[in-house]
């Protein structure tokens, strides 16, 4: 019982027993008795100095930083193109290959719940948390740096991710419509294209912009590791130190993010 | 559909209606679609002798996923994943106790509307730069080390935490707050009793999944030097030793399972 007595032996309230109480403040103490000992190997992990002179290290980048170097755009409308198709062709690749997946992921659509399944879910998963650079980074290994592997590793990337939300607009169906056509004597694939495709197409349609919209922000990256693109034209301004070339590149792909989520806020806006 | 105009259609083959109902617009996206994938694919360069090449690497990958070296750079490994486990931790706690008063301000229904404006830049500032800038933007101010990782996370919790918060709020239900305020509470009072109680599950939910989030990103930032096990990673592709990377991958992909799987239980348990 949550009531204890005060010393006149008078009930009081309380919305814990002691026990509660007692577990609850033992769990506050472990979390920050944890937080306390990370952020102790974090400081341990750090050059202090360099932490105090931040200030001026900020004030002396900035001040090399400003303005920036306009007359680079010249040679940034290449990469922003690169950027633009391993953004858009990666997200067509994914969806090709996300489809199928999907299928084989949901429930009602899959041939084997034992078998094929979990193999598909897997596929999702591990695509999903594995990071594009990740995924860029193996690819450059892979086939070479260039464009081809960031367009390869943001399909990779985007697979999991289109086809886990694809799959659960497939679990969510009606299922009285695919009955429906299944009673007119359909085949399988006609059920599949007359009776599941149209009621998941305006999510399919949806996914597909709001992972382009994703996606246009990992390809600007991407160039960092090698995979061609903006982000190589900025690890190699970083390299040289040119500032006014990186604060030029930065207000680029701060512009083509902003257009890409305009972009996919209007034509979901249109779709749904 | 009329009668007439069903006795017109009667011998006629049914047509699926199309997406777009517009035949010039569908035609225009169409083919504007197709031509921009030629014109696109045509502007991508493959190297194929080079890829030829590549793919029996790519294949050591796959098979090196089958026999994943945990030992050889054990060392390595292990301070990698405890240096990003710390920065998750410590990131997502920092991040949210941040949000908290950011996403208070950054809802129209409780914040004044210069606070509003201040909090909803914050929020988008946050929201546009990507992860990997901001990290590289820290560590050249703040020097290579998990600390450039640990503000670039609790940066980028901000954004995303603050936005989901804010929205929360602003969907409350006004007779409950309404109520604690006709008691005579003040402002905090308010806040406690009236505003917390209604966005406490969603907060929690959203901080369980943003921590998944953080680990996930944690394992990239070292490519930039912002500590963790991207650094190792990288050696480990730079080297072409596949197998300590699919050990360090394999890691990566079992950790974000557990951590999706607990926060899965825990969001089931507080909604």
């Amino acid at each position: 019982m949550p009531v204890s007595t005060d010393v006149h032996g008078a009930k009081i309230w309380q919305l814990r027993n002691r026990n509660q109480t007692l577990i609850r403040w033992g769990s506050y103490l472990a979390a920050v008795a944890i937080f306390m000992w990370c952020w102790q190997r974090i400081s341990e992990a750090t050059t202090w100095f360099f932490v105090w002179d931040a200030p001026r290290i900020a004030a002396d980048i900035g001040g090399r930083a400003w303005p920036p170097r306009w007359s680079y755009m010249d040679k940034l409308w290449g990469p922003l193109w690169d950027t633009f198709n391993m953004a858009t062709l990666g997200t067509v690749l994914a969806l090709f290959l996300a489809v199928p997946v999907a299928f084989l992921a949901a429930r009602n659509t899959t041939p084997s719940t034992l078998f094929i399944r979990p193999v598909a879910l897997f596929i999702i998963v591990s695509t999903r948390s594995i990071n594009s650079l990740i995924w860029a980074l193996l690819l450059v290994a892979i086939v070479g740096p260039g464009v081809f592997a960031g367009l390869m590793a943001i399909a990779l990337r985007s697979i999991g991710f289109c086809a886990k939300l694809l799959y659960e607009a497939i679990e969510e169906i009606d299922e009285k419509q695919v009955e429906a056509i299944t009673a007119t004597g359909a085949s399988r694939w006609q059920v599949m294209a007359y009776g599941i495709v149209p009621q998941i197409l305006p999510a399919f349609a949806g996914i597909s912009v709001f992972r382009w919209d994703i996606n246009i922000r990992e390809s600007t990256v991407l160039g960092l590791v090698g995979a061609g693109g903006i982000g190589l034209q900025l690890q190699s301004s970083l390299n040289t130190l040119a500032w006014p070339q990186v604060t030029l590149i930065l207000i680029v792909i701060l512009f083509a993010v902003i257009v890409g989520e305009w972009v996919s806020a209007k034509v979901r806006g249109a779709i749904i | 559909m009329t009668a007439e105009a069903l006795d017109n259609r009667i011998g006629t083959a049914w047509k699926k209606p199309p997406l777009i109902t517009n035949p010039a617009l569908r035609w225009t996206l169409f083919i504007g679609g197709l031509a921009y994938v030629v014109l696109a694919v045509s502007s991508i360069d493959v190297n194929w002798a080079r890829v030829a090449e590549g793919l029996s690497r790519g294949w050591a990958f796959i098979t090196a996923f089958f026999s994943p070296d945990f030992v050889s750079r054990g060392g390595d490994i292990w301070a990698g994943i405890l240096e990003s486990i710390i920065i998750t931790i410590t990131s997502t706690v920092v991040g949210i106790a941040i949000s908290i008063p950011i996403g208070l301000g950054a809802a129209r229904n409780i914040a004044p509307l210069p606070v509003y404006l201040v909090c909803r830049a914050i929020v988008s500032l946050s929201r546009a730069l990507n992860e990997i800038i901001v990290a590289i933007l820290l560590v050249a101010i703040f020097g290579f080390g998990p600390l450039a990782g640990f503000l670039t996370l609790s940066f980028a919790t901000i954004g995303f935490m603050s936005k989901l918060l804010a929205e929360d709020i602003e969907e409350m239900s006004k007779a409950q707050a309404e109520a604690i305020r006709a008691t005579g509470s003040s402002w905090l009072q308010w806040i406690n009793y009236g505003v917390q109680p209604q966005v406490m599950p969603r907060l929690i939910g959203l901080s369980m999944y943003r921590l998944d989030i953080n680990f996930r990103e944690s394992a990239v930032l070292g490519l930039v030097g912002a500590g963790g096990i991207g650094a190792t990673l990288n050696t480990a592709f730079d080297r072409y030793e596949f197998d300590t990377a699919a050990a360090i991958l394999l890691i990566i992909i079992v950790t974000v399972m557990a951590l999706e799987y607990l926060s899965g239980i825990i969001r089931a348990k507080v909604q």
